[in-house]
């Protein structure tokens, strides 16, 4: 079975694995707003907030390539606006689209490299997340890889039969992408069918329920203020040093 | 005098919406302690005959459970006597882990949480898979999976365990060892299945589906040979 990586590393232990889910996403949004609000390019409240990451990779013991890898993959999409800001003249947007994107994406991904999803989905509910919202996310998780096992699957019988994704030119590839999506489409509206069927045997009466997370303890809280007050440190730094 | 049967069906019919006619007119019985296998080729009607027991499909005809005629308004205590078992594990494990899974049926069933989840472990016990509880399901093999998913059903306590081909993806260590749970279980059973050796091993009696319709039924290894039922 394949799994994603970061949910591997999501079941390793270590510091920042045993803290309450709820302590950590409330670091990450303090972290995502203190970012996204810093009102222009300052390396040294950039270098700040990387240092403060890279303190958590290490109380994570996550491999630092792994998610500096990972957290490029916003790059394309971030660049194109930064490119275009640049065109535009305006240098200092560009920088500053670049890098916030970058290092808020790297902090969402520490935050799922060190708690399994089933702990962030709990944390979320008693955050007061919506349920809805959160139902997607929780079955999105679940079928995701079922899916992809089955077009893994698909393409794999399509090779047994002499198939390749340019054989027959791009207009025949393209139909055949086509239709193999339509196949998984069906497919997997046929297991949803299934799912539901499988809930209401159970009882389901459109409410999933949450299970209660552990209880808030002392170094949670310990946690929180130390990552917020580094935060904000930063933040309210820089802030005083562009007042000068 | 002799006892009312668990499962009661007459003359239950449904039609496809296509139009395609699934069930001609079943009658069925299903008493205390019993294990009906219920055999038929693809399409002969045997999982829309079991989804109806749950009130997850509805034709005409009567159904009683458990001396509960099923109508909209009891939909809720019927199932919570007749435990279904679904053929794929993946569609029946959908909570993001183990011991959230288990649980599902007994919160929905109005329990706390904390005494779902303690019911969910004895059930997990049960079927030789507590160590998995914090487990999220598709780390699991297929045999685990199985057994998760009865444990799914056992936590409700049903009165009848309906089993859609639960061999299916199982190795035959796999099999034996769902044999040997399922002879543990004191529940009465209902087993779809194209594997008479596993009906054979399970059932006290085997009914045979053929174009939605009871062809015969009886005992297992002689309606096997009456229809000619063996892979050999």
């Amino acid at each position: 079975m394949r799994h994603v990586q970061l949910e591997q590393f999501a079941r390793r232990a270590s510091y920042l694995h045993d803290v309450d889910p709820r302590a950590k996403v409330a670091a990450l949004g303090l972290f995502l707003v203190s970012t996204g609000t810093l009102p222009a390019v300052n390396l040294w409240a950039y270098l700040g907030f990387s240092l403060i990451l890279l303190v958590g990779v290490a109380l994570g013991n996550l491999p630092l390539p792994f998610l500096l890898a990972r957290a490029s993959a916003v790059l394309p999409f971030s660049l194109t606006f930064a490119l275009i800001s640049w065109i535009a003249g305006d240098t200092q947007r560009a920088i500053a689209l670049a890098a916030k994107s970058f290092l808020s994406t790297f902090a969402v991904l520490l935050l799922i490299g060190s708690t399994p999803l089933p702990d962030l989905l709990r944390a979320l509910a008693s955050l007061g997340a919506p349920a809805v919202l959160l139902m997607v996310i929780q079955f999105l998780y679940r079928y995701l890889f079922v899916v992809v096992e089955q077009a893994v699957r698909m393409r794999l019988a399509a090779l047994c039969r002499g198939g390749s994704a340019y054989s027959g030119g791009h207009s025949s590839a393209f139909q055949r992408a086509a239709g193999a999506l339509s196949v998984l489409f069906a497919r997997s509206y046929g297991r949803a069918e299934g799912i539901h069927r499988a809930m209401l045997a159970r009882g389901f009466s459109g409410q999933l329920p949450v299970m209660t997370p552990s209880a808030f303890r002392w170094k949670d809280g310990l946690f929180i203020g130390i990552a917020a007050s580094l935060i904000l440190a930063v933040r309210i730094g820089y802030a005083s040093i562009s007042t000068y | 005098m002799q006892a009312s049967p668990l499962i009661e069906v007459r003359g239950l019919t449904y039609c496809y919406p296509d139009g395609t006619k699934a069930l001609d007119g079943v009658d069925f019985h299903l008493s205390e302690g019993e294990t009906v296998a219920l055999l038929g080729a693809n399409g002969s009607g045997k999982t829309t005959f079991v989804l109806h027991l749950n009130g997850l499909v509805s034709g005409s005809g009567s159904i009683t459970v458990c001396g509960m005629r099923l109508e909209k308004s009891n939909l809720a205590a019927i199932r919570r006597k007749v435990g279904l078992v679904f053929q794929d594990s993946d569609e029946q494990l959908f909570m993001p882990s183990v011991l959230e899974d288990v649980a599902f049926g007994p919160v929905n069933q109005g329990l706390h949480v904390g005494e779902a989840k303690e019911r969910a472990l004895e059930a997990l016990q049960l079927v030789g898979m507590k160590h998995a509880g914090g487990k999220a399901p598709y780390h699991l093999s297929a045999g685990e999976k199985r057994r998760v998913a009865l444990a799914g059903v056992l936590v409700m306590n049903p009165a009848v365990l309906v089993l859609d081909e639960p061999t299916t993806f199982l190795d035959p260590p796999g099999q034996r060892e769902l044999v040997n749970l399922l002879k543990r279980l004191p529940q009465a059973k209902i087993i779809v299945t194209h594997d008479t050796s596993f009906a054979s091993a399970l059932a006290t009696r085997a009914v045979f589906f053929s174009s939605g319709r009871v062809a015969g039924e009886g005992e297992p290894a002689a309606l096997i040979k009456r229809f000619e039922w063996s892979a050999s």
